[in-house]
């Protein structure tokens, strides 16, 4: 715990908060206070926290960042941000934490859905905001949460009506450009009874050193499909801090995709809490290199009988980097019948490189089905031989096996211009010599 | 084609082929049966280059080159193809993709140029009715999920591609119920030719029903104690391995 750099925060606060959005609504004003307060205590995570003992973030501590006043777009290279941003898709783009109508692509939404900034969103239908927002993350889980809840400037909110099914996925683009700027955003998706939809989060930024700091709060409701994809590729000098709390009532399904490039240290974390008969499927790739820190928390929550969990973390590592993940699986005592799998599996390209693993199980049921799985490693020796006697040299087949192990993930992604935008990604961040793309 | 002589082979400093003599020509099928730890998967991995074994004596000559001084994916590019006994999954890369990959590198190795991707799909289609296969094998996952029988017809799917000239079949016929047997044996019955010759690794007769060798030697404690015509194979299976074994300790 560090005070003395919460308290700098807090003191710069009372300049900042007249310009957060929802000033004129008591409960989220209570809020936020209540938020400021919890963080004023306690400051950001330290590693003597079981949750954030391999994560140390004193690096963030080190100079203020500051909450972007701008409510301007500033300047972004046209082409850069193309190749961020997805075609045929509602877009609603972000910049240091500030909505930029100009930027996102919001024309012909179908009735019934509303898709827009969380600042207009308080404005326009704030009945809506206070039966969700604060209701998935729980502001005592870690300080990252209070802190965003107090400082939030802007998000994305998503509500889709009761059996809408959306044809078009929606993408909250989320970029940084300012030196040492913070960029603290709060996002609501609400999916009414048996709607379908998808949401992509893509967090990009410039070579700054910045901090993303958001919060993501998931509602999908009875009989509803709702999946979220999320890419972080921030700068390599920048922190993030994502989080991603869900709640499933009956028979919903949820789907996560969460893919961690960027950043000199990132963190997700992704929490599910699972009603009757729920469905969850979490999935992960996170690749390291040079000195990155890339940390995934996840917690699936089965709460009633019959909800079926499956996760599957892959992570690879070179030269210096650490990759953690934490996850942990807890059954409550009427969650029988309760189906779970999650596995963590981690390739270690250098001897530097460094995973840290701990898959948890809780379980308090009796008549459950739950198995977990870790591996930390190097290539099979028998894949690389197989691909030698198929022709294939053996610097060529590492790297193919490589990749394949990263595209295994990528391969999941079932929307076109998100799989090709992600595989880039992939294809960027390791040596993939004897990686033909135009053959994939 | 091949040349084997007195080839003897270490595992973990413990001898298990005792000095292997064989003489394959071209357009030849020779059958290698013997009981288990007779040293049959260490003769066909060792020929394919496989690591952890240690060549303390002999040679194998291959068209006149020195086999054994060959890296794996030379000898495979040479014209040497190991068809698995357990093919290995690899999840993330597609058949296709591998079979696009092993096929220019094949075509590398003997300076032509990469194949036209039209001509690739027109050639792998035809391969794959020829195999009885579904198109939609060629893009999922290497052997990922397959069924036993799946997994050998898309060894030999590989071989229909890369048309090699010495083919080591390791216990092809495991793991496959009758009707997969039939079908794997069909496939590489079509590939035979008077430039191909084939080497099939089995412990037993059965796969010999469907694929006729010329010659049939038998495997006994790392020598080959036993050679004849395809009737060997027969009296073998009648006798059991007992037979050749007890006549090799009388010997």
């Amino acid at each position: 715990m560090n005070t003395a750099i919460a308290s700098r925060y807090t003191a710069e606060y009372q300049t900042i908060a007249p310009a957060l959005p929802g000033q004129n609504l008591p409960w989220l004003q209570e809020l936020r206070n209540d938020a400021l307060k919890k963080f004023s205590e306690q400051g950001f995570p330290s590693p003597r926290e079981e949750e954030w003992r391999y994560t140390n973030v004193s690096g963030i501590e080190k100079k203020l960042f500051s909450p972007s006043k701008s409510l301007t777009a500033g300047d972004i290279d046209a082409e850069w941000l193309k190749s961020y941003q997805l075609q045929d898709a509602w877009v609603v783009v972000l910049v240091n934490g500030h909505f930029s109508a100009e930027l996102s692509v919001l024309d012909g939404l179908p009735k019934g859905v509303s898709v827009m900034s969380m600042a207009d969103a308080l404005t326009t239908q704030p009945d809506t905001l206070e039966r969700y927002l604060g209701l998935a993350a729980n502001q005592a889980e870690h300080s990252f949460i209070a802190f965003n809840t107090a400082w939030f400037t802007d998000g994305l909110f998503v509500h889709v009506s009761a059996k809408q099914v959306l044809d078009r996925p929606i993408q909250l683009l989320h970029i940084v450009t300012g030196v040492d700027a913070m960029a603290t955003t709060r996002n609501v998706i609400v999916a009414d009874e048996m709607s379908e939809a998808r949401v992509i989060e893509t967090f990009v930024g410039l070579t700054n050193a910045y901090v993303t700091a958001a919060v993501t709060e998931v509602f999908v409701e009875q009989n509803a499909d709702l999946t979220l994809y999320k890419m972080q590729s921030e700068s390599d000098k920048a922190y993030h801090f994502g989080g991603s709390y869900i709640k499933q009532a009956r028979d919903a399904r949820f789907i996560h995709h969460n893919f961690a490039f960027g950043g000199l240290m990132a963190r997700s974390d992704i929490h599910v809490d699972l009603d009757h008969a729920s469905e969850c499927e979490l999935n992960g790739l996170y690749l390291g290199i040079k000195r990155q820190h890339i940390d995934n928390h996840t917690r699936i929550n089965h709460l009633k009988p019959y909800a079926i969990s499956r996760e599957l973390y892959k992570g690879v590592l070179d030269d210096r980097a650490r990759g953690v993940f934490q996850g942990r699986v807890i059954v409550a005592v009427d969650a029988q019948k309760t189906d779970s799998q999650m596995n963590n599996r981690n390739l270690l390209l250098s001897d530097d490189a460094e995973a840290d693993t701990k898959p948890q199980l809780e379980i308090y049921a009796d008549d459950v089905k739950c198995g977990h799985g870790v591996t930390v490693g190097q290539l099979d020796e028998k894949s690389i031989f197989y691909l030698q006697s198929r022709c294939v040299d053996e610097e060529t087949a590492r790297n193919m096996l490589t990749f394949a192990f990263a595209n295994e993930m990528v391969d999941k992604i079932k929307i076109k211009g998100l799989h090709d935008m992600v595989l880039e990604q992939v294809l960027a961040r390791f040596p993939q010599e004897g990686v033909n793309k135009e053959w994939l | 084609m091949l040349s084997i002589k007195d080839l003897t082979v270490n595992v973990n400093d413990k001898q298990i082929l005792k000095g292997i003599n064989l003489e394959i020509k071209a357009g030849e099928i020779h059958a290698i049966m013997g009981p288990n730890g007779s040293g049959k998967s260490t003769l066909s991995h060792v020929l394919s280059g496989k690591s952890g074994y240690t060549v303390t004596g002999g040679t194998a000559t291959y068209q006149g080159k020195d086999l054994l001084e060959m890296a794996p994916e030379i000898r495979a590019r040479e014209g040497v193809f190991l068809a698995f006994q357990y093919p290995v999954e690899i999840p993330g890369v597609s058949n296709v993709y591998l079979l696009k990959a092993a096929l220019n590198s094949m075509r590398k190795h003997h300076g032509q140029p990469e194949v036209d991707a039209m001509d690739f799909l027109t050639l792998v289609k035809e391969k794959v009715r020829l195999l009885e296969m579904d198109e939609k094998f060629l893009y999922r996952a290497v052997n990922e999920g397959f069924s036993g029988g799946e997994k050998k017809r898309n060894e030999i799917l590989q071989m229909a591609i890369l048309e090699p000239k010495l083919c080591i079949m390791d216990e092809t016929d495991s793991g496959l119920d009758i009707d997969a047997l039939k079908i794997v044996a069909e496939g590489v019955n079509s590939l035979r030719s008077p430039e191909r010759s084939f080497v099939m690794v089995t412990h037993y007769q059965r796969l010999l029903d469907y694929i006729k060798p010329d010659f049939v030697h038998v495997l006994a404690h790392g020598r080959i104690v036993k050679s004849g015509g395809p009737e060997l194979a027969l009296e073998l299976e009648e006798k059991g391995y007992s037979w050749v074994e007890d006549n090799q300790a009388a010997a």
